[in-house]
């Protein structure tokens, strides 16, 4: 496949069309790694598509994606790798079907993950997109399907919500390619620490948790500097959480994100293309 | 009296959850539904062969087999038919 | 281990203080974040599109009358069509490719002096083979294929798992199978990696070895010539095309029937057990990009599984022309093959010749056909001319007399042909898969031969009571 270049929004005036080169599978050293997570069929294959010009596969029905695919895409000279996730419900879970996704968002260390959002369900999916903020604060938000809202009466207020969530927060329809723009602005913004990110965080925890959780995660980073997502790993390890605490008696918790990284050379399928 | 539990709402009633009895992997998938104590819920259809159920819950449609629905004691919302 | 574990011994300390609703508590306040930001972020006008539309049609689709009966209609409606509608193109395609450049091809290799060898091995099995499956494969799917992807893009599907739940439930099987065994329809090598939306890994087994049941592209063509020129053709002639879709929807519906009966089956022996959580979102209800769908489904599905299925059929023609002539004793290898298979053949109502093109068409399941009519041709008397190892294209008259004539075949053979062809083991990419997913050879093997055992016992009862009465 060669690198491509597409006219995105001719209706756009702000937007210059030759600023994205659409690279199919061909990335080699990107720039940025993006990872797109969100709750299952809220058009995260439909974006990655839109982006990279691969074609995995969408479908109206949840769990469409069931493997891990990437791509790529060139936007202002800078080399993007695009990661697209099956989708999950929760980070808190332990469910083995949304494993691939967890482990990614959590370990795979994207330089920006952009939570794709339904927003005809927008109650539901910031469920996921709170706890993402809570881990990471280089998110954008994708609040897809807003042509879908639209038709059933539904208007969400992006700015407010950017507001709120303290990302950024595009106002899109994937399907129609509106939004992919400001989309791929925003994403850049935050990969180059251009856009600083106040993510929301769940105050309502109670200084106790806070207070176990600082504790908790003092000492974890200390045992093992450099372990992304140590905030993570203390919630999990208050639950109880069987694999963790496996993990830390096998002295692997180090290696997961290694694990994860190694796994991506074997195991995620360039846009692998099955009916 | 016994308590109610959520297989036993009726289709086109509404519910407020009041516990979730299971525990372990359901509970966790129950709470990523978006059950939790409190959260309403409304029956909306029933499959044509009685099991499961599709019930509303925060704006999304999810369908649960009766031995997880029993898993959730509920208090009936009086009066509030959608 | 014994080495003390300080972070371990402080989470179990604090867990304590905590208490034990400590996850309740963290979820909660997680949602009514959630909830408090989406109240205050949304307005809705109700002059729109109301959730009712959405809401009177779930109940129509997932009504106890109306359910069924739209599901039936839908998926005989969608069969229907692709029977039909694929007649005409598939003519075409036979008389373009298999006429008219074959003898041209022949044409420009005897011009070349080529000698009858290489140019038998490639223009009349290679070639051949590959044009068989362009021309009798690539309609149907190019029809079935954007069918389905509206329905899957409207969000019907779901709705399907959701109707069918109550059957899984019962065979101890996981809600999501439905959805697994749906997408087995177009391809089982697709249906299995699908699979992977089933979190639990003993109900992932068994959507896994159950998935076959699915009739898949590869067998539709075999299953609508049969069903056309053997059920469809004792119907009167303005039902002819009906019946031969009835006849097909009902091998399709025994492959469901087969699925739940062998899940049950496995879940309460080899992986007993419990169903596990189900729980499944249904999607809104959105009306798909017609356009849009019709291309994808061409590109994405249509084209990449013919691609799949010629790239087995260019080395099964191959492989098919050689054993018909390289002579052995006085006789070809498929002579053999079909000399030695034909006792069983025979027990189970079949013959040596179909047993024979099974096993050639391991890799391919859409070259049954055409092999069957050239070994029946080839080793019985020749009345259509055919030659050794050369597939054949003949009109459904000539399939139907030769057939008959020639090979012997009575409505109970296209029975058991019909029946062998939903139950025997999976196509080769298929195999590859499942090994692949599970990574066991051990259940690999049983996805072999479960089904394939299934079949033999299957045409064999049904042999034994039509000769019994
Ligand atoms: N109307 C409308 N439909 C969309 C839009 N974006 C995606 N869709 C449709 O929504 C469905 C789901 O899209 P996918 O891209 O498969 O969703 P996904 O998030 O990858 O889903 P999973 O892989 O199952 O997690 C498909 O039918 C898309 O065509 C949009 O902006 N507007
Ligand atoms: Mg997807």
């Amino acid at each position: 496949m060669t690198a491509q270049t597409v006219k995105l929004c001719e209706t756009c005036p702000a937007y210059d069309a030759s600023a994205l080169k659409r690279l199919g599978v061909k990335v080699g050293a990107a720039n940025y790694v993006v990872a797109l997570a969100g709750n299952p069929n809220t058009g995260k294959s439909t974006i990655f598509n839109a982006l990279t010009g691969l074609r995995q596969h969408v479908g109206n029905w949840p769990g469409k994606t069931v493997a891990r695919a990437e791509g790529g895409y060139d936007f202002n000279d800078r080399q993007y790798k695009l990661i697209d996730l099956p989708g999950t419900y929760s980070l808190l879970s332990t469910s083995v079907d949304e494993e691939i996704a967890r482990d990614f968002i959590l370990f795979g260390k994207p330089d920006v993950t952009i939570v794709v959002v339904d927003s005809t369900r927008l109650e539901r999916n910031l469920n996921l997109t709170l706890q993402i903020l809570e881990i990471t604060d280089r998110v954008v938000v994708a609040l897809n399907l807003i042509d879908e809202a639209q038709r059933h009466g539904i208007q969400v207020d992006a700015r407010h919500l950017s507001r709120r969530l303290g990302v950024p927060v595009i106002p899109m329809a994937a399907r129609r390619l509106q939004g992919i723009p400001e989309l791929l602005q925003a994403v850049e913004q935050v990969a180059k620490g251009l856009y600083t990110t106040r993510p929301h965080r769940v105050h309502q925890f109670g200084a106790k948790l806070e207070r176990a959780l600082n504790g908790l995660i003092a000492q974890i980073e200390q045992e093992y500097p450099g372990l992304p997502n140590a905030r993570w790993v203390a919630l999990r390890l208050l639950d109880a959480d069987a694999s963790i605490e496996q993990a830390i008696r096998d002295h692997r918790l180090g290696e997961l994100n290694r694990d994860i990284e190694a796994a991506s050379t074997e195991k995620a399928a360039p846009a692998e293309v099955v009916a | 009296m016994t308590q109610l539990t959520l297989d036993q709402l009726e289709i086109g009633s509404i519910a407020v959850v009041r516990r979730l009895n299971a525990g372990g992997a359901i509970r966790d998938r129950l709470m990523d539904m978006g059950l939790l104590p409190g959260t309403l819920v409304l029956a909306e259809f029933r499959s044509p062969l009685g099991d499961p159920v599709a019930y509303r819950i925060r704006g999304a449609l999810i369908a649960l087999r009766r031995s997880q629905a029993r898993e959730v004691e509920i208090d009936l919302s009086e009066g509030a038919r959608e | 281990m014994s080495t003390p574990l300080p972070i371990l011994e402080k989470a179990q300390r604090l867990r304590a203080e905590l208490g034990e609703d400590y996850h309740d508590k963290l979820m909660e306040a997680i949602y009514a974040d959630a909830a408090q930001i989406a109240e205050s972020s949304m307005s809705r006008s109700s002059r729109h599109a109301s959730p009712s539309f959405d809401r009177a049609l779930d109940r129509a689709l997932t009504h106890p009358v109306g359910g069924f009966l739209t599901m039936g209609i839908m998926f005989f409606v969608v069969f229907w069509i692709t029977i039909t509608g694929a007649n005409i193109p598939s003519r075409i395609f036979g008389d373009l490719l298999l006429d008219q450049l074959y003898t041209l091809l022949h044409g420009i290799a005897s011009a070349l002096g080529t000698s009858p060898w290489l140019s038998g091995l490639l223009i009349d099995g290679v070639y051949l083979a590959t044009a068989w499956v362009v021309s009798v494969m690539l309609p149907p799917m190019a029809i079935f294929f954007p069918l389905f992807t509206l329905l899957e893009d409207f969000g019907y599907l779901p709705r399907v798992a959701f109707n069918l739940d109550r059957l899984f439930a019962a065979a101890g099987a996981h809600g999501k199978q439905s959805l697994s065994m749906m997408m087995g329809f177009g391809c089982n090598a697709a249906g299995v990696i699908a699979t992977r939306i089933i979190d639990s890994p003993r109900e992932r087994l068994i959507a896994t070895l159950t998935n076959n049941f699915s009739i898949c592209n590869g067998r539709w063509p075999t299953l609508i010539l049969i069903g056309t020129i053997f059920v469809g053709g004792a119907a009167p002639p303005a039902l002819a095309s009906l019946v031969a879709a009835l006849s097909v929807v009902a091998v399709a519906g025994l492959g469901i029937v087969m699925t739940l009966l062998v899940s049950w089956g496995l879940s309460k022996t080899w992986l007993k057990g419990v169903p596990s959580v189900f729980s499944l979102e249904l999607p809104p209800y959105r009306p798909p990009q017609i356009l849009r769908t019709l291309y994808t489904s061409v590109i994405d599905r249509t084209l990449i599984v013919l691609w799949r299925a010629l790239m087995m059929a260019a080395p099964a023609g191959a492989v098919i022309w050689l054993t018909s002539n390289v002579v052995i004793g006085g006789v070809s290898i498929a002579g053999h093959m079909v000399n030695l298979l034909n006792p069983l053949g025979l027990l189970l109502g079949l013959n040596g010749v179909i047993l024979t093109a099974y096993v050639v068409a391991i890799p391919a399941n859409e070259i049954v056909i055409p092999t069957i009519l050239m070994l029946t041709l080839t080793l019985g008397r020749n009345i259509a001319g055919a030659q050794s190892g050369v597939m054949l294209e003949l009109d459904e008259g000539q399939v139907y007399s030769v057939l008959t004539q020639v090979g012997g075949w009575t409505l109970l053979t296209a029975v058991n042909l019909l029946l062998f062809s939903l139950l025997h083991n999976p196509c080769s990419t298929t195999l590859l898969t499942i090994w692949h997913e599970t990574k066991s050879r051990k259940w690999t093997l049983v996805a072999a031969l479960l089904p394939l055992g299934l079949g033999v016992a299957a045409t064999f009862t049904t042999t034994m009571l039509a000769r019994l009465f």
